[in-house]
């Protein structure tokens, strides 16, 4: 069996202040996810399951409350110093679980390495700098104003540089990040987080042990040890929650929501997602939908309302937009529009009242109930008489077929890292260009030079009430032109046993607050 | 035998060239193993850089002849999930799955022998009849059917109260009906005895034999039903020949008859199919393995082909050919020392 970091953890051990031991963290919770982390370096790939595996044996500079605002972790204040830069005190006495001590030299690290990270440096692409004041006091700096640096400073989860540098025994740089094959930082991991990673078999299992100097002595959390097993197969997790062989899984599918409400030793929560699941209509591949009328019709055509309840089995909200609530740009205005006659009649204006013939791909595995979703969006697109020739796919084959935009109605769901409005714009509306990335996944080819502009000129407004308005204004005009088809935001699930406080440290983003799970 | 083993190491070779050749002019149709490395919002640069540095996009002829080269001396590449020599990922995942098919293989053996011989030497009998029509059913449900009743009956337990609970009969029956469950429904438990290697095994300790207790029974009992028929029809049938009349008329005892004469002959061809069986049943881990995440090699080239795990998948494919061949050879050395007028030769007889 191999045992990581062993040697390490029991030196902590012993070098352990046992005053700091929060003395009634001795509970047990196993826990079943869909997946186990790919790899212990989080910088490797930006995915829910590494901000997940950060936020137990990490801690960011800030973080987001349950309502999407920010609460202080290791950055204990921040204030704008000017238009560009803003100040953060970092929090004084945090361990790193080599015992290392946190200052802004790890941050300072940690920046630089994410604006290495393939994954990450988009992100960071608008930030220019960090100036290291002293000790506990530091500086971002942006190249214009940039109203999301907060949001880009959740990402920020300070590694421990002194842990993470130098070489290995054979020769390698122990701060590289490698996607492929084995790297120092992908196996061992040094972080301020309540958690330490104790053991890990990829694909099996992975073991966290309460971090004994964890700096948060305040949080109720009294979980001492976290087992992780990956259950792929959605049967096998909820039974495994069902016998009691797990205290907590995720996801849950919707197909056993039912089981586990009635279940009278589990406990369910549910809420509202951040994932858009939309169609686009291909301009380039079909000349009808160069003609705004023909895409309302198909907006009409599409029953929202009804593929939530009745396929994703009231597990889904329907939508109109891509902005779920809570996001700034998010237009209560927009409601889903559906009415048959009116696209018939949209069709006939057009000139396509005897309609005309397109092909659809979706995946069949990425998404909840995807495949279904679109059999059902093309029965609904037969009654306005465009017939569809549907193809459905396993997401390692859909992708690169995506990428070709090889058909003419192609389905995605995204989430916005930034959980930010202008991300949507940004990847999935803007006018494709493969110079600067901008629309990369625009299947649509759908182009809006001065939509563009109006997300360009948000991105750079700092006055939140402002950008709000222009991020409306953005919607709305989608909505108007029929940009794309919006069908409904998947929402999230998890299960436990009665005695696991789990609703208090769930989030819409989907990454447990576990170090402060309390276990009856 | 020496000229045997010669022809059976060449087949061997031959069945690696082939798998080899075929997994690899499939890999496109696997998907792009990139999608799962990456995040949505890389840059399509940032990922033609990547694929570069992997040697993505060099021709499939160059990437074979590169992966045939470090085939031949002994490495099958790394799998892109897990960073690891495949080899060692399939190691790691072996014992498990070696463990779930021994365990199917013992409730199999204890089971289908005296069942079939039963259900051959009395044939009318009413449990024979019960024995028959079970395993009709049997064959005809599929394992991961299988798997999952098992798990709801077992793990999760079943309370029945639809008989009326006030009368004897009915609380009896709603009693007889219900199940407690209890058994674990997933994965191989916390206590493994590390045997040597990369072996944990879980045969040696109360926890492992629990987890133990569904797979093995679900994965055995597609082959439970056939082996029973089987047994029963091949007895039947070598109790009809000439030297078992023989014997009876010369008065030896039915169970000496049974037993000691009837039995061996009977077993022949069934050690053939077994053998043959032994292989299938490796793919039906594969089912039984997803069912009750069960981290052995099914679920891992399962999980590998979902993620276009293109080295592992490979590696596994080679390595499962691998293990037919062995097991075939073992099977026809083992008829060998059961019935020695069988020649083991390298020509066809």
């Amino acid at each position: 069996m191999k045992k990581l970091l062993t040697a390490f953890v029991g030196s902590m051990a012993l070098a352990a202040a046992p005053m700091a031991m929060s003395a009634e963290a001795n509970k047990e919770l196993k826990m079943a996810y869909d997946a186990d982390p790919v790899t212990l370096d989080i910088h490797e790939q930006l995915s829910g399951g590494m901000l997940q595996l950060s936020h137990m044996t990490f801690d960011p500079l800030l973080r987001w409350t349950k309502d999407l605002g920010f609460e202080a972790r290791l950055a204990e204040s921040w204030a704008r110093i000017d238009e560009n830069t803003m100040r953060f005190k970092l929090r004084e006495g945090v361990k790193f679980h080599s015992g290392n001590e946190l200052t802004t030299k790890d941050v300072k690290f940690t920046f630089e390495r994410l604006k290495q990270s393939q994954d990450f440096k988009a992100i960071f692409k608008p930030f220019s700098d960090i100036k290291v004041i002293d000790d506990y006091t530091f500086e971002l700096v942006t190249r214009e104003p940039y109203p999301l640096l907060l949001n880009t400073a959740t990402y920020i989860f300070p590694m421990d540089s002194e842990f993470y540098t130098g070489k290995t025994e054979d020769g390698k740089d122990k701060s590289a990040i490698t996607k492929h094959g084995n790297s120092y930082a992908s196996e061992h991991l040094s972080g301020t987080g309540p958690y330490v990673v104790a053991e890990r078999r990829q694909g099996v299992r992975v073991e966290f042990e309460r971090f004994d100097d964890y700096w948060d002595a305040a949080s109720p959390g009294n979980v001492g040890k976290i087992v992780l097993t990956p259950i792929k197969e959605n049967n096998t997790r909820v039974s495994a929650l069902l016998s009691g062989g797990v205290d907590f899984i995720a996801p849950v599918p919707p197909t056993d929501l039912e089981r586990i409400r009635r279940d009278e030793n589990s406990s369910l929560v549910t809420m509202s997602g951040t994932r858009i699941i939309l169609f686009h209509m291909n301009q380039d591949r079909v000349e009808a939908f160069k003609d705004p009328k023909v895409r309302q019709a198909v907006a009409y055509a599409i029953n929202q309302e009804g593929i939530a309840a009745k396929i994703m089995k009231g597990f889904a909200t329907p939508a109109a937009q891509m902005s779920p609530t809570g996001y700034q740009g998010h237009n209560e205005s927009l409601k889903p529009r559906f009415d048959v006659a009116k696209a018939q009649q949209l069709m006939k204006e057009a000139g396509y009242e005897d309609g005309f013939t397109i092909t659809m791909m979706a995946p069949n595995n990425r998404y909840v109930n995807d495949d279904k979703i679109a059999q059902a969006v093309a029965a609904m697109l037969a009654r306005i008489n465009i017939k569809v020739d549907l193809k459905t796919l396993p997401k390692a084959q859909y992708w690169p077929e995506y990428d070709d935009r090889a058909a003419d109605m192609m389905m995605i769901g995204w989430h916005a890292d930034t959980e930010d409005s202008a991300n949507f714009y940004e990847f999935l509306t803007f006018c494709p260009d493969a110079e600067s990335g901008a629309g990369q996944y625009n299947a649509g080819n759908y182009c809006n030079p001065e939509v563009d502009a109006l997300v360009n000129k948000a991105n750079v407004e700092t006055d939140l009430d402002k950008r709000t308005a222009m991020l409306k204004e953005v919607e709305q005009r989608l909505y108007d032109e029929a940009a794309f088809v919006p069908l409904h935001w998947q929402d999230l699930a998890w299960a436990s046993k009665k005695n696991v406080k789990i609703e208090e440290i769930l989030n819409v983003m989907n990454f447990p607050y576990l170090g402060d799970l309390v276990v009856e | 035998m020496l000229a045997f083993l010669v022809q059976r190491i060449s087949q061997a070779l031959l069945v690696m060239f082939v798998i080899s050749v075929i997994a690899f002019a499939i890999q496109d149709g696997l998907g792009d193993p990139l999608q799962q490395m990456v995040g949505m919002s890389v840059s399509q640069d940032e990922r033609e850089a990547i694929r570069e540095e992997m040697g993505l996009n060099d021709s499939l002829v160059v990437q074979y002849l590169r992966f045939a080269g470090n085939a031949l001396q002994g490495d099958l590449g790394t799998s892109y999930f897990y960073g690891k020599p495949t080899l060692d990922v399939i190691l790691e995942h072996l014992p498990a799955t070696l463990e779930l098919v021994i365990g199917a293989s013992l409730i199999i053996i204890v089971f289908s022998v005296p069942i079939g011989v039963y259900a051959a030497i009395r044939p009318q009998a009413w449990l024979s009849k019960f024995f028959m029509g079970v395993s009709t059913v049997g064959i005809s449900i599929p394992v991961f059917l299988t798997a999952i009743v098992l798990i709801q009956l077992f793990s999760i337990g079943v309370t029945v109260d639809g008989f009326p609970a006030d009368t004897g009969w009915g609380s009896w029956l709603n009693g007889a009906l219900s199940t407690d469950g209890g058994l674990p429904s997933y994965g191989r438990g916390d206590e493994l005895t590390p045997l040597f290697g990369t072996w944990d095994s879980g045969f040696f300790s109360q926890s492992g034999i629990l987890h133990l207790i569904l797979p093995s029974v679900s994965l055995a009992s597609i082959m439970l039903p056939l082996f029973i028929r089987l047994i029963r029809a091949e007895m039947m049938e070598v109790l009809q020949s000439d030297y078992i009349r023989y014997a009876r008329a010369k008065g030896l005892s039915s169970a000496r008859i049974n037993f000691l004469h009837a039995l061996k002959n009977t077993m022949l061809p069934v050690i053939t199919v077994g053998g043959v069986q032994i292989g299938i049943m490796v793919a039906y881990t594969i089912l039984t393995e997803t069912v009750f995440q069960w981290p052995g090699v099914g679920l891992m080239f399962l999980e590998a082909i979902t993620r276009s795990d293109i080295p592992l998948i490979v590696a596994y494919l080679m390595v499962v050919g691998l293990i037919f061949v062995i097991t075939n050879t073992v099977v026809d050395l083992v008829y060998g020392l059961v019935n020695p007028t069988v020649k083991l030769t390298g020509k066809k007889a």
